[in-house]
């Protein structure tokens, strides 16, 4: 082995002393010294036959892509690992391959049969991932098999590869766009799909592959809709993007009617403040017009469809995440009505708690909405205050904002702020304060004086910035009324002197040209100066000074003639040409010569024009015809593939488009529905079927157990295709039924108010109207087979006690009934009525639910599954939905009698086994026992002492229960290892003041759990327990209990096992028997030693079944044989 | 939408690469360097740089600036949310997310890069999932793996992927049940230079710590929920079920995570609980500038106001500062110019000040500019808000849990102008 041996040598050399370079840590700097030593080094490590130097090798390869090294030559190296067994090397392997795949194609063509073989493994994660990687790897020589994979995986029946299967169709359009059409059919298909998980990839995929292709959207819309809420956040972003766009392409503008109600009002004012301009307002009222001609055509109401759009994003703001909020909040100000837009303002303001990148961002949208609807963010003005500890680029974006939000009755609070900013010392900041008083003083013409005076003060700041910004800004101020402020121009003139800020300077100057009639001694004296210093001022400058002296020339030529001509002849020679040129341009038009035209005349006119003031504007003024939130709004520029935000129909398209045929299914009745759902729900949880807390032994579970088979038995060929199908409509039925619930909400929650008190009925309604609602459910299932088989049973003749009841083992069973029966009190009614009766109780204690555990036991996966329902549900079912009032009868569970009421002087106490894993400890059966307290003084101090056990058995003993006041009940878990064996387990249990002698005894139908198998698993582990491992008794089925539901509930009573799934019984049947007649299984270990338990049971004619149980164990077996025969036969 | 990533420390080095899709050159950083450049403040670098085939969008956290390179248009808050997210996961499992610790855990972070991204489109960001597909590394599990040369990559398939609570990881397991939560109030404040308060607003979250075995679901009830004005909520919560009852109710992640963020809506007043003192002159003409402040509580409803440190800007004229503190110790960085003292306790009997002279650039004209007084402070036990849990409610699981609570409110965005 001298490849591993060098591998251990390096690892030697790391850590004493020797070759530093070959560290452990793969990012030590050392390692990449020596290049060729270090490459032959790796490649030795890839070859050996350990994985561990081979990962050792891997992770540092890594480690040189990450700091960007080259490490291509290794590529025939690495690729012989990509099926190597250790999940680390081959996810290290797939990094290297996705990364150099592109420059190797030839060798990355070797790695694909293994991502092929990964493409049919039965584990939906391996199809996955196998998906994943080879849709990464950049070959255009398999895009054919890429093609094929995407497709197959699409129609996979798990909806991860589905959603993984969206993700690999940008990858392959990148790759290929000409398999664009066939691409386009998959989106179809994938959009078409009704999870949650696949949603949010698909439409991310319809985006980068066909964004122009919105009729694909209209079939999906509502459903993407009422999907949205429980999408994945990074998928809700895509979505609610994309439907915006949908939106703004089929439904009519909501603001028609209020511009037209506004315009009638005259109410104009509140939402577009007064610097309007007169002609935009007029624009606007033209638009207006006709847009009111357009509403009184006909009058506006909202589609219902938008409603939905509105309705079901709104809760999104309240997201973590916020390019959700931010996503939500775009949606609302494009599409909303004015009226509402004003919702996402305080959820926008939030995000500015957020990093400062997200502020940056989100103060961009912030200042491009706050132009079009000031009013929106009014109330949060103060929380656009700027603090000294912002970065800039937040104060600049604060700023804009505010002033945005400036008007007549904020002004002075707004300027007050202003002032302090001024202070501050982040001059940059500064300068943009300044700027910032400069447009609010443009736009409300009652501050303007103010706003000058404090700028003309800020002209003696000692910051030369400060001045500068100033100067440009009373500039622009200025030029509105240039005739009343000579002093400040002459209070300008004199800074020439002292600033040197370039724009400054030929702001002062272009002022003092452009205003030279009311400063006329001074301007002649500033160009003087100007001219001296001529050659060393900026281009900006020189420009402004020939501009200036030519203004001078043509109002005082008598003073500047000369100055003038000085000034041109030095810019005649000026190394810049833009100075040249205008220099020769303007001593042609204004020194009069012979050879000069007719311009010269009109020289005066064409530079003393009377200018009209500038209009200071928010740089984000129109910024909004780009959809906010995108990165072209962010950038003021169209970024590739930037999908424009069209304009709103004339005329709203036929809304028709978009409805979807209600399958029949959906109309049955709410409550069949919710079992639907309780059952199929774990299927997502536990569907890759590690052991732990799976089915509940309820009547529902054979359907969930239907489900899981779906999952993991592919490979069983046809025979359970058709279960996998079913399955699908299963899936697909609840979530469209959920679509169906929210469309109506009155009807949903009607529902709601229903729904408990229905489920409670059927708990306690007798066992023919369950079976009656099973058998509608049955029908409605089409599953017209078990239907006949029913009818069938119940037609036949009711011999079945006589020949079960003549077997002893029969009679032992019977005895050991008598036995516990015999510890319940005389007074005490009998056994079911007492059940009954608890049940009820229970029911009703729960209206004001407590958080100790109900005293009926309901397995645990009721409870996920029923929160899970409610999550689905769009979370608003109230508190009832989650106790175990409306979780499924749970008839499995028993309760037996621990100490009497009697017997324990007021304290009487129950156990059941509530079929739960005990957490603790799994070889633990969990034993939950109820104390009910009937005494009238409190009981204290409960516990157990004493435990009397057979060898091997262990107990885990309740908590202490401290207090158990009058009256009252708790409940408490303990934990007994039976050790597979029925023993009893015998302790005492102790009040404060006595102590009890009790025993707990199991059924031996407790000793189990369930686990699920699929039908071949079960036939092959089967096989493997034949002879002594297998027992088998003839029967007579009970009158009651001829149809496959009452068997299977009977059946699950007597022992906590699951059922397997059958596919189509007449495939599966053992050869024994006759094909048409149903076969039931179910399979469990035991608790302690795992030992596989399996039942058949197998009906045939007349009532007549067979019952096999196979069990290494078969003491075990052989209990539970009697166990249930009696109970199928009773 | 991402195309690449790429890890800029302090010094302008490119520490990590990782591409998405075909490999961008890393020359393209040197846009983003240019950028960096003109900012002349690290902050300051726009978190949004156009360049000729592309565009860098970037977030600063720990020093280390995370540049994302993007080809089309995205929403740029997709893209810093997610880098943001990518940051915290990093934080998440090394403890902190430093140049050095990315360095150490590089084929960690790599992994974990892998799985966050699927060709530039986020695919599982819940730490619960992540952390089922890859084992944060721990000192004990790094020996062990470097003995037994196993792996940190989970043997066992994600199945949290699958599943309809994605944020909860399965078969979660505790010897000790315990739910803890911490109330945190942060005030943001700006008060003027009279001691009046210009805006005050509080911001609170709700940060979880469950160890809950199997699948526990929860209610959090308010005595007072008004109060909240607007919320945030993490994505386990119910949301319908806060609209129609104003209760919290979910399953919750396993571990570390916040649960909500909220904003004590603005009609209330807020409370300030502490007041500043302050005279910061500097007089014309003379080389010298006083600096005299003093800090009491006011309305902490009988708290102690700990942890409280106070710092400043001084302007950039300031040479030094010779000042003398009552209590704690102060510090003055001539470089930076920053001022900062850490005060501790405030004793309302003797209320802790710093006094003294700074020092001025000789012939220096007296700088115009004022410092803004910076002040942080914790008070355990109290909501200022007034927020009071009511109780907490488990279902769905048959043990008793721990619970807990704690309050705590702490200075936000506390600035005091001068």
């Amino acid at each position: 082995m001298s490849s591993s041996s060098a591998f251990n040598d390096d690892k030697g050399g790391s850590s004493s002393v020797g070759e530093p370079e070959y560290g452990h840590d793969p990012a030590s700097g050392g390692i990449f010294s020596s290049d060729y030593k270090r490459h032959d080094d790796l490649k030795e490590m890839l070859d050996s036959n350990k994985d561990s130097s081979k990962l050792e090798a891997m992770k540092r390869i890594v480690a040189m892509i990450a700091r960007g090294k080259n490490a291509s030559d290794l590529f025939p190296a690495v690729v012989k690992n990509v099926a190597c067994k250790n999940i680390e090397v081959k996810k290290l392997v797939y990094v290297y391959l996705v990364r150099y795949a592109e420059e190797q194609q030839d060798l990355a063509l070797l790695s694909i049969s293994t991502f092929q073989r990964g493409l049919k493994d039965p584990n939906q994660l391996i199809r996955a991932s196998a998906l994943r990687v080879l849709s990464s790897i950049r070959v255009t020589i398999i895009v054919p098999i890429m093609m094929l994979a995407i497709k197959e995986a699409a129609s996979d029946m798990s909806p991860y590869v589905r959603k993984t299967a969206a993700h690999a169709i940008p990858k392959l359009y990148s790759l290929d766009p000409e398999q664009k059409d066939q691409l386009i059919e998959v989106i179809e298909k994938l959009l078409a799909d009704k999870t949650t998980l696949v949603a949010g990839s698909v439409v991310m995929a319809f985006e980068e592959v066909c964004p122009e292709r919105i009729d694909l959207i209209h079939k999906n819309y509502r459903k993407l809709c009422n999907l949205l809420i429980d999408v994945e956040e990074w998928g809700q972003v895509v979505i609610i993007n994309m439907l915006t766009r949908y939106a703004r392409t089929q439904f009519l503008n909501p603001n028609i009617n209020e511009s037209l109600l506004e315009e009638g009002g005259g109410g104009e004012k509140t939402f577009y403040g007064s610097e309007e301009d007169e002609d935009d307002e007029e624009e606007e009222k033209e638009k207006k017009s006709e847009a009111a001609a357009l509403a009184k055509r006909k009058p506006y109401v909202m589609d219902p469809d938008h409603r939905l759009l509105l309705r079901n994003t709104k809760p999104l703001l309240q997201s973590r995440n916020a390019a959700v909020v931010m996503a939500v909040a775009q949606l609302y100000f494009h599409l909303a009505p004015k009226a509402e837009v004003g919702v996402i303002a305080k959820a926008l303001v939030r995000l500015l708690r957020s990093h400062s990148e997200v502020q940056y961002v989100v103060l961009q949208n912030v200042a491009t909405m706050t132009i079009k609807r000031r009013g929106m963010f009014e109330p949060y003005l103060k929380s656009f205050y700027i603090r000294s500890t912002d970065p800039t680029q937040i104060k600049v974006l604060k700023l804009e904002v505010l002033t945005n939000l400036a008007n007549e009755t904020n002004i002075s609070t707004i300027l007050r702020e202003f002032q302090t900013y001024i202070k501050s010392m982040d001059k940059d900041f500064v300068a943009a304060t300044i700027q910032a008083i400069g447009r609010c003083a443009t736009n409300i013409g009652e501050v303007r004086d103010t706003c000058l005076n404090g700028l003309v003060q800020l002209l003696s700041n000692r910051d030369e910035l400060v001045v500068a910004e100033s100067v440009v800004v009373i500039k622009k101020l200025l030029q509105m009324q240039p005739e009343k402020h000579s002093d400040i121009i002459k209070h300008m003139a004199k800074l020439t002197d002292n600033i040197q800020v370039p724009m400054a300077r030929a702001s002062i100057l272009w002022l003092i040209g452009e205003y030279c009639e009311h400063v006329p001694k001074i301007a002649p004296d500033v160009l003087r100066k100007m001219a001296k210093s001529f050659t060393n001022e900026e281009d900006i400058v020189k420009l402004q000074i020939i501009n200036l002296a030519a203004k001078l020339y043509l109002t005082n030529s008598k003073q500047t003639k000369l100055l003038t001509q000085y000034v041109l002849n030095l810019a005649k020679y000026d190394q810049n040409y833009d100075i040249r040129d205008r220099a020769r341009f303007i001593r042609q038009l204004i020194v009069p010569t012979e050879k000069c035209g007719a311009l010269s005349k009109y020289a005066k006119k064409l530079f003393l024009a009377l200018k009209p003031a500038p209009v200071l504007e928010s740089p984000f003024k129109d910024r909004d015809h780009f959809q906010l939130g995108s990165l072209s709004h962010l950038l003021n520029a169209k970024a590739g593939g930037y999908q424009e935000l069209p304009d709103w129909p004339e005329a709203a398209p036929d809304p028709s488009v978009r409805n979807v045929e209600v399958p029949e299914w959906t109309k049955c009745s709410s409550r069949e529905k919710r079992k639907e759902k309780k059952v199929e729900k774990p299927f997502y949880s536990d569907s890759e079927g590690e052991s732990g807390p799976t089915e509940s032994a309820d009547s529902e579970s054979d359907s969930a157990s239907g489900s899981e088979s779906g999952s993991g038995s592919e490979e069983s060929g046809s025979g359970s295709e058709s279960e996998e199908s079913e399955e699908g409509s299963e899936s697909e039925e609840e979530e469209e039924e959920e679509e169906g619930e929210e469309k109506d909400q009155k009807k949903k929650k009607n529902k709601e108010i229903k729904k408990p008190v229905q489920e409670s009925e059927s708990e306690n309604s007798s066992e023919e109207e369950e079976r009656k609602n099973e058998r509608k459910r049955r029908q409605r299932k089409n599953d017209s087979e078990s239907e006949s088989e029913e009818e069938e049973d119940e037609s036949e003749s009711e011999s079945s006690q006589s020949e079960s009841e003549d077997s002893d083992s029969e009679a032992e069973v019977k005895k050991k009934k008598v036995k516990t029966a015999q510890t319940k009190p005389p007074p005490k009614p009998a056994k079911t009525d007492n059940k009954k009766g608890k049940k009820e109780m229970s029911l009703l204690d729960l209206d004001d639910f407590e958080p100790a555990p109900s005293p009926q036991v309901t397995p645990v996966n009721n409870f996920l599954s029923n929160s899970l329902v409610t999550d689905l549900e769009g979370l608003s079912l109230s508190d009832n939905v989650l106790s175990p009032a409306t979780i499924s009868p749970s008839s499995a569970t028993k309760s037996y009698e621990l100490l009497h009421r009697i017997t324990g002087e007021g304290l009487s106490v129950e156990y059941c086994f509530s079929r739960q894993p005990f957490s603790p400890d799994a070889n633990m059966v969990a034993v939950q026992i109820e104390f009910t307290n009937n005494t009238t003084n409190d009981t204290k101090n409960l516990h157990m002492e004493d435990v009397k056990l057979q060898s091997g058995m262990r107990v885990k003993e309740f908590p202490e229960i401290e207090l158990l006041p009058a009256g009252e009940t708790t409940t408490a878990v303990m934990g007994i290892d039976f050790c597979d064996s029925t023993q009893a387990a015998n302790f005492q249990l102790c009040t404060h003041s006595r102590k009890f002698f009790v025993s707990i005894q199991p059924p031996v139908g407790e000793l189990m759990r369930p686990v699920f198998l699929t039908e071949n698993e079960f036939k092959k582990e089967q096989g493997q327990l034949m002879g002594m491992n297998e027992i088998t008794e003839k029967l007579m089925l009970d009158v009651k209990c001829r149809n496959e539901h009452a068997i299977v509930q009977r059946v699950i009573t007597a022992a906590n096992l699951s059922r397997v799934p059958c596919g189509s019984d007449k495939e599966c049947s053992p050869p024994v028997l006759p094909p048409e007649l149903p076969v039931h299984r179910f399979s469990g270990r035991t608790v302690t030693s795992s030992s596989l338990v399996l039942v058949t049971v197998a009906s045939k004619e007349e009532g007549t079944a067979q019952l096999m149980v196979n069990c290494e164990k078969m003491v075990i077996g052989t209990m539970l044989v009697k166990d249930i025969l009696l109970a199928l036969t009773q | 939408m991402i195309h690449s990533l790429f890890l800029i420390n302090a010094s302008g080095d490119i520490f990590l690469e990782k591409h998405w899709k075909s490999v961008v050159s890393r020359s393209v950083c040197d846009y983003f360097f240019e950028a960096q450049e003109r900012a002349t403040e690290p902050e300051n670098v726009p978190p949004v740089i156009p360049t000729p085939h592309h565009y860098l969008i970037s977030v600063l956290r720990h020093r280390i600036f995370f540049v994302a390179v993007i080809q089309s248009e995205v929403p740029p808050l997709f893209v810093i949310e997610f880098l943001h997210r990518v940051v915290d996961t990093f934080q998440d499992y090394f403890g902190v997310c430093t140049e050095a610790a990315i360095k150490d855990n590089v084929v960690v972070v790599y992994e974990l890069l892998e799985e966050m991204l699927d060709n530039g489109f986020p695919l599982a960001t819940e730490s619960n999932i992540l952390k089922e597909l890859i084992k944060p590394p721990t000192i004990l599990r790094t020996m062990v793996n470097t003995i037994t040369g196993s792996t940190n990559v989970g043997e066992q398939l994600p199945t949290g992927q699958l599943s309809v609570v994605p944020w909860r990881r399965t078969g979660v397991k505790y010897t000790n049940n315990e739910a803890y939560f911490d109330v945190v109030e942060e005030i943001d404040a700006i008060i003027d230079k009279s001691g009046s308060t210009i805006t005050a607003e509080i911001q609170g979250v709700i940060d979880a710590c469950v160890k809950l075995t199997g699948m526990p679901d929860l209610t959090l009830s308010f005595m007072n929920p008004r109060l909240l004005d607007d919320v945030s909520f993490h994505p386990c919560v119910r949301f319908k079920r806060w609209e129609a009852e104003r209760i919290l109710s979910f399953i919750p992640p396993d571990g570390n995570f916040r649960l909500l963020s909220y904003h004590v809506s603005s009609q209330n007043l807020v409370a300030i609980p502490v007041y500043v003192k302050h005279n910061i002159s500097f007089r014309e003409g003379s080389s010298q500038g006083r600096f005299d402040l003093t800090l009491g509580p006011k309305q902490t409803m009988g708290k102690a106001v700990e942890s409280v440190l106070v710092s400043s800007q001084l302007p950039r004229g300031v040479l030094n500062a010779n000042l003398s503190a009552s209590q704690g110790t102060y510090t003055f960085d001539p470089v930076t110019k920053l001022l900062s003292w850490d005060v501790g306790k405030i004793n309302p009997q003797k209320l802790p000040s710093l006094k003294g002279t700074m020092s001025l650039q000789a012939g220096a004209s007296k700088p115009d500019e004022n410092p803004t007084i910076n002040i942080q402070f914790k008070i355990q036990q109290m909501a200022i808000s007034g927020l009071k849990v009511n109780r907490l409610d488990m279902y769905g699981e048959k043990y008793k849990p721990f619970k807990g609570i704690k309050y705590m409110t702490k200075a936000g965005k506390f600035q005091v102008r001068t």
